[in-house]
């Protein structure tokens, strides 16, 4: 990389100014206040049909100030985190919350739950690597696809390499500071046949760049992936049980923590407001998260709170354990917080395992649906119905691929009706899962 | 606004770009010089310099108080070097002569031999001016925001007892670039974008359903209160949201649809629109590779691409690399005669650019995107149209899209629609997804109404990571046939 970067000078430097703006604040005349700053910096490369398509070099920076007073709040972001824009941060966010109506949900999370201590938790693994190694990396991964028969065009691939420090102080005296890294390799490949062009993709992104599967085998992958889906037909339209690759498993669960998520559920604009203590899944499925997990994702020792990070069960046994709060969200409800302002960190499933053919033989006539599209989810509902790609399976056995077809139903009725999870855990993002099996969903088609 | 102000207009944008990115930090316009012979290392064909600052402001209200308000500031400068295909690009978020000489030299490292280009000198760019606001953070004191979105509040918890949540917000940005590039290109614009939403929750008998409405442009803040828009947007959004509350199992299978006018022209930008952009035409990753001059619609389809609209979400005076924002035929009568263009994939497809360059921000490389894209009126009256379908669906909104490019597959989802039954409107139905194959769903347009509507100035385009404004519409549309992601098969 050209630029260098000194996680430890940039994050001494962030906390300064972190330090500066709470002072400040509290000079101007706030009860309370709590300041986050961040900086990335990274390189991105992409090739294409063997060429360098681009090569981008980024520095990001950032700095968000929340005052608060009496129970009025201001808020106000800079892009910049030298001096005079932070000074000039704190004084918006003051002037702002001299308008702002008195909410008395209003404040910081109580002090004795910020984090004492912040572990190191394997999660900053800085890659030195130069911008002619990383697109021979881009190459190597293309090239290996483009050369699987029957490719006859890409869009690419790419590799991007990135660290950063983010801080996060409060008027409690609460400072905590984190410095992350990730890397990532992509690739997007083109098959082409008398039926007309597929695409697909395949990638592989962790904290540790010495984890990240070879590239050869992300190229040949997508591939193999784009080539699985030429000659597409339509499904019938009928009920059917559909199983879902595990990435899409993972959007399942997000969109399970989207609901039992606090903001969602002050408002009322969720499918699961009361209904904490009910049955939603089968009783052998658990669901919780793991924080403090080392060198995992979204591995984090405090929360945008600063509060301290534990694990939580939402799913215990089916039933729906608990919900996913900030300290604010937490007041709306009359509740306590979770430590998950910010969202979920780490989710994990715990469940009995089935082999993926297992899980695939339990479809007598069905759908592996492998690709999503659209955004018809509706939270406030649990109404389902996205466009779908994939496969038509017969007694576990895989027949032809299938597209153009949209799969419905209610999150309520799918989470009740999972059949199976399967072993392909996929470990890429957040979220681990593996392949899920529902009983029955509609699927419109031909 | 004739010529002669519009002129002035645009000598105005330049001198407050010149004064508000580039003096703070010591530079001036001849600096810029300076800064690309940084970018124009050996080999590099072109080059450009982007200078951005945007003050963005956002007032939420909730529970019947604003409680929530923040202001941002962003900007910092990007720089593009080019050499063929090849792109080398940094930012900083400083502009100053340190930072456009350190993000210069990176960016030309993407060419290390060849000849080294001269700046060519700016050519006087004139272009008519889009939009008439200028500040929309003005005009408005925090007193009438909060005024506004507690009327907001008022009007929705008014009209009936099963609403139970109001939330709105008023956001507006005001965003002031600059362009220099090797070429010869100097260009200035000032953008502004306001928007106000109002989201409502309405439960009855245990059920509970959404109902969300919201608009706004390239204007004032001022002019969203003087429309009245908080009133308009917490009927329109209750209305939804009751409309719901009724709303039985959605069909599911092909059936023929019929869509309304304006927003689901989303449609559009889904079916073609993305399909039409110069970049993946020129990859030949898109359905609509090759297709020039062929028929891709039917007959009496016509759709443009229009930058050129007054006040629009869409609209943009210039685009962000200096050409002028433009009306652009993509589909003539059904057949295919144009695609979006950059400066980049202009030149490597041998055609000239069409204004449709735009980047999320500094930080953000420029690519082929849609401004206002819409179909021009047909001939049809909208209730002829309803009235010919003997069983299908009614759309009017949705809440959004998605698409293949090369498979030509997409999807949009309904969060408004109606059974058609025997030429009449029936009942309304749940949300459901569409999903169809772009140029085949384009061939099944058989009924095109008189009523084309533009969309209130909501959407929000995503590609490649990167979210831009922009705007859709159509008149009243029958597809004669198109998949429908219910859950009653």
């Amino acid at each position: 990389m050209t630029q260098a970067f000194d996680a430890a000078s940039q994050q001494a430097l962030l906390e300064s100014r972190v330090q500066a703006a709470l002072e400040q604040a509290q000079r101007l005349g706030a009860d309370a206040c709590e300041v986050g700053a961040s900086v990335d910096q990274g390189i991105e490369v992409s090739v294409r049909l063997g060429e360098v398509e681009s090569v981008e070099l980024s520095r990001d920076q950032g700095i968000a100030v929340t005052v608060y007073v009496g129970q009025r709040k201001g808020s106000a972001s800079s892009s910049d985190a030298g001096e005079a824009s932070v000074r000039s941060a704190v004084e918006q966010a003051m002037s702002i919350a001299r308008y702002t109506g008195e909410d008395p949900a209003a404040g910081l999370a109580p002090p004795e739950l910020m984090a004492r201590e912040i572990p190191d938790l394997d999660v900053h693994h800085p890659w030195r690597l130069s911008t002619d190694e990383a697109i021979e990396l881009a190459l190597d991964c293309e090239n290996a696809g483009r050369r699987v028969s029957g490719i006859s065009n890409s869009d690419g691939a790419n590799l991007s390499s990135g660290e950063g420090v983010r801080v996060y102080g409060n008027s409690h005296g609460f400072l905590g500071s984190q410095c992350g890294s990730r890397h990532s390799l992509s690739c997007m490949l083109i098959a082409e046949d008398a039926s007309g062009m597929q695409r697909d993709y395949d990638y592989t992104s962790e904290r540790d760049p010495r984890r990240l599967a070879r590239a050869e085998d992300i190229g040949v992958l997508a591939a193999e992936r784009a080539l699985r889906r030429l000659g597409a037909r339509r499904p019938i339209t009928g009920r059917f049980p559909v199983m879902f690759d595990p990435a899409l498993a993972s959007g399942l669960v997000g969109h399970l923590m989207s609901a039992i998520a606090g903001g969602a559920l002050y408002r009322q604009a969720s499918f699961l407001c009361d209904r904490l203590g009910e049955p939603l899944f089968p009783e052998w499925f658990s669901l919780g998260e793991k924080p403090r997990e080392r060198g995992a994702m979204a591995s984090a020792p405090f929360d945008n709170d600063g509060v301290y990070t534990r694990d939580n069960v939402f799913i215990d046994q089916g039933r729906l354990a608990s919900y996913m709060l900030s300290a604010y969200s937490a007041r709306r409800l009359g509740m306590e917080t979770t430590g998950n302002a910010g969202g979920a960190r780490n989710i994990r499933l715990q469940a009995p395992l089935t082999p993926r053919q297992e899980l695939l033989a339990k479809m007598p006539r069905g759908v592996l649906v492998t690709e999503l599209m659209g955004q018809g989810v509706n939270g406030v509902t649990g109404d389902y119905s996205r466009g779908a790609a994939g496969f038509w399976v017969e007694n576990g056995e895989i027949l032809y691929p299938v597209e153009e077809f949209t799969i419905a139903g209610s999150l309520q009725a799918m989470f009740a009706g999972l059949v199976g999870v399967g072993d392909d855990i996929d470990t890429r993002g957040s979220i681990h899962s593996g392949s899920w099996l529902i009983d029955e969903m509609t699927v419109a088609g031909s | 606004m004739n010529q002669q102000t519009a002129e002035i207009a645009v000598h105005d944008a330049l001198d407050h770009a010149v004064a508000t990115l580039l003096t703070p930090g010591g530079l001036n316009l001849s600096s810029l010089d300076d800064g690309l012979g940084h970018v124009l290392g050996p080999g590099v064909d072109f080059a450009d310099l982007y200078f951005q600052r945007s003050w963005h402001e956002s007032w939420m209200l909730e529970d019947g108080e604003v409680k929530d308000a923040s202001y941002n500031i962003d900007g910092g400068v990007g720089v593009r070097a080019m050499a063929g295909e090849k792109t080398g690009f940094a930012y900083s978020n400083q502009i100053t002569a340190e930072a456009l000489a350190d993000t210069g030299r990176t960016a030309s490292g993407i060419a290390r031999r060849g000849e080294r280009l001269k700046v060519a000198p700016f050519v006087d760019a004139r272009a008519q001016e889009r939009y008439t606001g200028r500040d929309p953070l003005s005009g408005l004191s925090a007193e009438d925001k909060i005024a506004m979105l507690k009327e907001a509040d008022r009007v929705a918890r008014a009209m009936d007892p099963a609403v139970s949540q109001v939330s709105a917000s008023l956001t507006g940005v005001y965003e002031v670039i600059l362009v220099r590039a090797s070429d010869g290109t100097l260009a200035a614009d000032i953008r502004p974008l306001v928007r106000f939403n109002v989201s409502v929750i309405a439960v009855r008998d245990g059920r509970r359903e959404r109902g969300s409405a919201g608009g706004g442009g390239r204007y004032a803040m001022s002019r969203l209160r003087d429309e009245r828009a908080a009133e308009r947007f917490a009927k329109e959004a209750v209305r939804q949201a009751l409309v719901n509350l009724d709303a039985v199992d959605a069909p599911a299978g092909q059936m023929p649809v019929v869509l309304g006018a304006g927003w689901p022209g989303i449609l559009l930008h889904e079916a073609v629109g993305h399909g039409l952009e110069g970049d993946f035409n020129r990859k030949g990753s898109s359905a609509f590779a090759g297709c020039m001059g062929q028929r891709v619609a039917a007959p009496g389809v016509t759709v443009v691409d229009d930058a050129t609209l007054v006040d629009r979400r869409g609209s943009m005076t210039i685009d962000d690399e200096g050409t002028s924002g433009a009306y652009t035929p993509l589909i003539e009568d059904g057949v295919l005669t144009g695609y979006m263009q950059d400066k980049l994939n202009a030149r490597l497809m041998g055609m000239a650019p069409t204004g449709n360059a735009r980047r999320e921000s500094y930080a953000h490389m420029p690519m082929p995107r849609m401004t206002n894209t819409y179909m021009l009126a047909g001939q049809d009256d909208p209730a002829d149209i309803i009235r010919s379908v003997k069983r299908g669906l009614y759309a009017v909104s949705f809440g959004g899209g998605q698409v293949d490019i090369t498979s030509g597959k997409f999807v949009f989802s309904a969060s408004e629609a109606y059974l058609i039954e025997d030429g009449r409107i029936t009942a309304p139905v749940k949300g459901a997804t569409l999903i169809g194959s772009g140029p085949e769903a384009m061939g099944r347009v058989s009924m095109i109404g008189h009523d084309l509507e533009l969309d209130t100035g909501v959407g929000v385009c995503g590609k490649e990571g990167q979210g831009v404004p922009v705007g859709v519409g159509q008149p009243t549309l029958k597809l004669d046939e198109l998949t429908v992601g219910g859950t009653q098969s």
